[in-house]
Order: C-alpha cells, then sequence, then structure tokens
C-alpha cells in the first residue's frame, strides 16, 4: 500500500470510530477554574522564586541591578572557570579579559568541540516561575541558541527581578504572545540536570550543566530581555 | 503468539525478592513525594478537570486536530508523516536515516518508539539506536526490558550497574556509587551526543495551534538529542495531540508532579518545526496509529487515550507493587498497561486479554490520575469484553463462564462509589468462609483462578481505599 494513502486511512479510522459522537461546530468551552494569576506581592514572589530553585540545589544569589556583574564575576571565580562563552547580547563590561578567556557565538557560531571547551556559560533569560522555581530560555537577546547553555558544565543565568512570574499559566501566557509571533525553541530549566535512576539515589548532573548558579537582578530597567517588562 | 500471561510471569516475579524490594522502595518513594507536591496545590482538581476536559475534546475531535498539527508544523519547516502501525513507522524512519547515510542515531527514553520496537527494527536495517537515558542505557546494555515507566532500571540495583559498565563499555575500575556511574555515562554519552548526524525522540505534547512539540526530562539528554543532530526526527501517538498553548498551562502543572513528583522536571523541550541558527536543520513528524484507532472506537474504553503517560497509577498499585513491570509484558505496565495493552492489540491477543484481571480493582490508580481516568471502569467494561469474545469463540466451557454475569455486577457496582464500598464489605464478609490460618489459599468454583497465582491475603477488614484515605 501507498503510504500517501496512510494519512487518509488513519482518518478514516477516526472518523468510523468516533460515529457515535455528536460533532458539534462549538463545542462547551473548558472549565479553566484553577488559578490563572497568582495573589503574591512581588517580594514574596522574587523571595519564593529564590527558595524554590535553591531547592533543587542550585546556587541562588539576589543583588542590585548595578552589581549585577560583580556577581557574575564572583560565580564564574568561586568554580574556577577560565574559559567563558557569553550568549550573544549579554551586556559584557566588566567581564576582565585579563581573568577569563572570553568566547563568543557570533560572528561566527561556535563548533560543537569549541564549545565543549568552555568551563562555563553566562546567560539571560525570558522569565522565571516562582512556585515551580522554573527559569525559562526561548532564545531571545542575552541568551542565545540552546547549546550554549547546554554543554558547557556550569550555567551562570540571570534572572531580572520583573521577569519573575508566580504560576505557570502566567508564564505560558506570555509565551502565548511570543510564541506566535516568533516560533524561537523554549526550554524550561528548574535545576542542573538530574537522574534518580540508581536505587532512586538524586545525583545532580547528568548531561546538562552540572551546576546552575542563579542571579537575582533586582530593580527597574533590570529586564535584558528584548520584549517590554511587566512593569 | 506464545507470550505468557499475566499470572503466569507473576508468579515467577513475585519470587524474585530484590525486584520486589526495589519495586516496593520505588514506588513507596515516589507515592510519598507525589502526595507532598499535589497536596501544595490548592486547585489540583480543578487542573485535572481540566486536563480531563481537554483531552475529552482532543479525542473526540481527534481528526480535525491532527489536520491542525500537519499545517502548524508544516507552516514551521517540519515535515509530517503518518503512520497507521509500528512496521510502517519504523519503516519510515529507516529511510530517512539511510538517506542522511549514517549508521548510528541517538535516542531519548520514548515509550512509544519501545511499542513499535523501533530499535530492533534499526538494527535489523544495520543502523545502531543508542539510548541515552541513564535507565535505559543500562536496560539496553544489559539486553534487558524497562520494568516502569519513569525508572525502568529499577529492577537492578548498583552493584549490578557496575559489574554491567565494568563488561558493555569497558570501565572496569568503577566504584558502585550512583555518583560515579553516573559520571560513567556522562563521559561515555557525550561524544555520540557531540557528534551525532540524527536524533529520535517520542514527545509529551504536540500543540494543534502552534506546531509546538514538547519532551519533559530530567537528564538533559533529551536536550542534547533535541538540539545536537542534523536532522530529528519524533514519534508520536496520534492521541498526544492537544489543541492550543494555553493547554500547557494545565499539563505542564499536572505532569511533573504526578511522574517524578516534582514542582517542575529539571528540562522542557519546546521546539516548532526548525529555526534558524538553533538546532536540527530537518524536523520529521511520525504520527502513529498502531491500534490507537482502535482503542478510540470502543466509547467504553476510549478515555484510555487520554493518558498523559505520567505512571502515576503504577505507583500507587498494590498489584503493581508486587509484581514489577515485567509481568505485564508489555511497554506499558501497571494500570495504564493493564487497560491500554489489550485494546492496543485487540481480543486475539491471548497474553494482553490477561490483563484486565491484574488489578484488584482497588481504584486507587483513578484516585491520583492527573486526567481523571476511570480505571478501574474500563478494567472491568474490559473484562466483559473479554468474557465474551471467549464465548463468541470458545468451547462450551466459555460459554458457561459464571465470570460472565460476575462482570455485569462489577460493572454497576463500579459506576459508583458507595456501591463499590458496599460490594467490598459483602465480599469481606463472604471470604471469612475460606479462610484458614489468615490466608485464603483456594477460593471454590469459578473465583479459584484468582488465587492459583496467588495466595490470597483475606480481603482486609479495612479496604485498600480505607486505608488509602486514612494514611493520606
Ligand atoms: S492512566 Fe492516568 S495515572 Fe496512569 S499513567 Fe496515564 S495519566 Fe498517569
Amino acid at each position: 500500500m501507498n503510504r500517501s494513502d496512510s494519512k487518509s486511512i488513519i482518518l478514516e479510522r477516526i472518523r468510523q470510530a468516533l460515529d457515535d459522537v455528536q460533532q458539534t461546530d462549538h463545542p462547551k468551552a473548558i472549565d479553566r477554574n484553577y488559578r490563572m494569576q497568582s495573589d503574591m506581592p512581588d517580594d514574596e514572589c522574587i523571595s519564593l522564586f529564590a527558595e524554590r530553585v535553591r531547592e533543587y540545589k542550585a546556587e541562588v544569589k539576589i543583588v542590585d541591578r548595578a552589581d549585577e556583574m560583580g556577581a557574575v564575576l564572583e560565580s564564574l571565580r568561586s568554580r574556577n572557570a577560565r574559559r567563558v562563552v557569553l550568549a550573544p547580547g549579554f551586556p559584557d563590561k566588566g567581564l576582565l579579559e585579563d581573568e577569563f578567556t572570553v568566547v563568543k557565538d557570533e560572528p561566527v557560531p561556535l563548533s560543537n568541540k569549541a564549545l565543549d571547551e568552555c568551563d562555563a556559560v553566562v546567560t539571560s533569560s525570558f522569565l522565571g516561575i516562582a512556585e515551580t522555581g522554573t527559569i525559562i530560555l526561548n532564545g531571545s537577546e542575552g541568551q542565545g541558541r540552546r547549546a550554549l547553555s547546554l554543554i558547557p558544565d556550569f550555567h551562570v543565568c540571570v534572572v531580572p527581578s520583573n521577569r519573575i512570574r508566580g504560576i505557570v499559566p502566567e508564564a505560558i501566557e506570555e509565551l502565548n504572545n511570543v510564541i506566535k509571533k516568533n516560533p524561537a525553541p523554549i526550554t524550561f530549566i528548574s535545576g542542573p540536570s538530574a537522574t534518580s535512576d540508581i536505587e532512586l539515589n538524586r545525583v545532580e548532573g547528568v548531561h546538562g550543566p552540572r551546576t546552575l548558579h542563579v542571579i537575582i537582578s533586582m530593580g527597574a530597567g533590570a529586564c535584558t530581555g528584548n520584549i517590554s517588562c511587566r512593569t | 503468539m506464545n507470550t505468557p500471561t499475566f499470572e503466569q510471569t507473576a508468579k515467577q516475579y513475585i519470587e524474585n525478592d530484590q525486584l520486589r524490594r526495589n519495586i516496593g522502595f520505588a514506588t513507596k518513594t515516589i507515592r510519598e513525594k507525589r502526595k507532598t507536591v499535589v497536596e501544595e496545590m490548592p486547585d489540583w482538581e480543578e487542573l485535572r478537570e481540566a486536563g480531563q476536559q481537554i483531552k475529552d475534546r482532543v479525542v473526540k475531535n481527534l481528526d480535525s486536530y491532527l489536520l491542525q498539527l500537519e499545517e502548524s508544523v508544516q507552516r514551521a519547516g517540519g515535515h509530517v508523516h503518518w503512520a497507521r502501525d509500528g512496521e510502517e513507522a519504523n519503516q519510515i524512519i529507516i529511510d530517512l536515516v539511510k538517506d542522511k547515510g549514517v549508521s548510528e542515531v541517538v535516542k531519548v527514553k520514548s515509550i512509544t518508539t519501545d511499542e513499535i520496537k523501533l530499535n530492533d527494527a534499526l538494527q535489523q536495517a544495520g543502523i545502531d539506536a543508542l539510548e541515552t537515558d541513564l535507565a535505559e542505557l543500562i536496560v539496553q546494555l544489559a539486553n534487558d526490558e524497562p520494568s516502569h515507566i519513569l525508572v525502568p532500571a529499577i529492577h537492578k540495583n548498583r552493584t549490578e550497574i557496575k559489574e554491567l559498565f565494568s563488561s558493555a563499555i569497558g570501565l572496569p575500575d568503577l566504584s558502585d556509587s550512583p555518583e560515579e556511574l553516573t559520571n560513567a555515562a556522562r563521559l561515555y554519552l557525550r561524544k555520540k551526543f557531540l557528534n551525532a548526524k540524527v536524533g529520535i525522540s517520542g514527545g509529551n505534547f504536540a500543540v494543534a495551534e502552534t506546531g509546538t512539540i514538547s519532551v519533559v526530562e530530567s537528564e538533559g539528554n533529551g536536550r542534547m538529542c533535541i538540539t545536537m543532530p542534523e536532522m530529528l526526527i519524533s514519534v508520536l501517538g496520534i492521541e498526544k495531540v492537544i489543541p492550543t498553548w494555553q493547554d500547557l498551562e494545565v499539563f505542564m502543572q499536572l505532569l511533573p508532579r504526578s511522574s517524578t513528583a516534582e514542582r517542575m522536571n529539571p528540562y522542557t523541550n519546546f521546539w516548532t518545526g526548525v529555526s534558524e541558527n538553533d538546532g536540527p536543520k530537518e524536523f520529521h513528524l511520525i504520527l502513529l496509529d498502531n491500534g490507537r484507532t482502535r482503542v478510540l472506537s470502543d466509547p467504553g474504553g476510549r478515555d484510555t487515550l487520554h493518558c498523559i503517560r505520567c505512571s502515576a497509577c503504577l505507583n500507587v498499585c498494590p498489584v503493581y507493587e508486587r509484581t514489577g513491570g515485567h509481568a505485564y509484558h508489555s511497554v506499558y505496565p501497571g494500570p495504564i498497561g493493564a487497560i491500554l495493552t489489550p485494546q492496543l492489540r485487540g481480543p486475539e491477543d491471548k497474553s494482553a486479554a490477561s490483563l484486565p484481571y491484574a488489578s484488584s480493582l482497588c481504584g486507587a490508580c483513578y484516585e491520583v490520575c492527573p486526567v481523571k481516568i476511570n480505571i478501574p471502569e474500563i478494567l472491568v467494561h474490559l473484562r466483559g469484553k473479554v468474557v465474551s469474545h471467549q464465548k463468541e469463540t470458545g468451547g462450551w466451557r466459555a460459554k458457561i463462564q459464571p465470570e460472565h454475569a460476575g462482570m455485569y455486577m462489577m460493572a454497576r457496582a463500579f459506576q459508583s462509589r458507595s456501591r463499590y464500598e458496599g460490594a467490598q464489605k459483602l465480599a469481606r464478609g463472604g471470604m471469612k468462609l475460606f479462610e484458614r490460618d489468615g490466608m485464603v489459599s483456594k477460593l471454590p468454583g469459578y473465583l479459584s483462578g484468582w488465587t492459583s497465582a496467588r495466595d490470597l491475603k483475606p480481603i482486609p477488614n479495612e479496604s485498600f481505599r480505607d486505608w488509602w484515605r486514612t494514611r493520606q
């Protein structure tokens, strides 16, 4: 049988299987009686985010916008990172060239091998979710392509405080507005990679970065993403 | 098919202490963690209700959502293939890989590709499929079969894994610490990821509206398989489609908490077709039927297709806890396997037909299911179907099966909780008559089938449901 027939055969099977179902043009709306928005004040939201990310064994620092780069440097030093890849669009002022070898993914993208030789990657982020301790990357400014935050063993991620949302539906809604215009890949990160496959012992760090530092940058104008901020 | 029935294998596994201990430990740990992260959600029931309604809408309009999904994926630069069965899906994949001229592919855990035995098919075509989840790697290196949806290698302890790694990937000096074993796998697989040309994945959700596919994972091997290769092939059962991007706000809350019992799993990948300068240059989505339309055609079993494969029902199932996953002879073990496998395979498959009996109908699976699938009701419905199939095809013995009448009563009892609990109380009284030394080892007449594979404990004074409720 011809493969191009498979589509019509499957669709026909579905229609026959559903012959008992009354098809309506206007199906009843889904009852969405769950929380759409959190009622947490901003400061609570930020501290909950910090707490939940810490529970995943990631290091979290809360700093003023002005000290953001200082915190990044401190993180890099704390783990003796030497070769550091900066995501395109991440402001690099203050990353001392004599202290680190700073590698960039532009104008020519790094090879896998070159990325694998980096000790650390520094990126911004699109959103944070407090209730679940999740960081969302969507490739917008300061984040780079997905391989950047995946191959190096140490990820330093800056989350502007005004990009932190309370609960999952708020983040999904904001992504909804973006993905329809620019369907770039999206990654949710909740702590460093982990496995519990051997006798259910949790081991942090399998294939993704084994160490994750999250720097929450406080204050207005902290947004490094290329879309308008909430406040 | 000569696959043994559930009863035959269950007996064997019940005698395997190591397996039972591991499974018991795993299910208990995850069960307790899940309870904590579910209870902290003030709107869990509302989320379940929405999840159930969305899935109900999907299956009842499956054809239009699939067409919309196809259009969205194509618009985003991806290719869509339709496969009536596993064989066709495997052939599509083999052709794609061969076109690419490679003989090795990296894979991220996917029960759907296990279901269609993709790895065997690839091997026969001269293509090595490398499983990259730690547990799947262990299972693959041991030439074994997964025993749990979530922790497929739960039947192996650390010493066995250490020995396996020393012999299969030539690392003789490993200790048996989970850290060291995990790191060994990291190093072994990294080279493979960085040079991979083709990646193969399953998928948790496919958004019809945007064409976005998602893979939920923990280890980062999913990110590797989805991001690094030049070509990505994803195999999804046709029931994995969801209507809108917004629906993810429901499932991205229900799935992680029910599955790994976390507020959110470490990594979730979402991608839409292909993107310039980020990830694979070529994306192929394979939409797989392989019996799913058969499930769809039975209004009494159709809800089985709502399943989001979280494995919560496995961890609360007293039968699964005692027998482990292998006894189900299917890639779908536990309560979901007991209803899904026989429907996917049809009534001719004798081994699968025994599965609806692999349950005590205690109802715990229904209570935890994040999309509210009434598994006990479907089990009873399927038992009824097995019996009537036997009556149609069997000899005089089958025709006088008293179970047929019994199942009708059970089906009625399951229509309401109070009726079910009432029936249980009655049964408890009746069973006292056959109890010897606190064990019921032979039940009379048609019920003897139940005791032949188990030394049945008498129905306790407290039912599993009562007990479950008090311990929550
Ligand atoms: S049947 Fe429900 S509980 Fe079981 S795996 Fe499927 S979604 Fe999860």
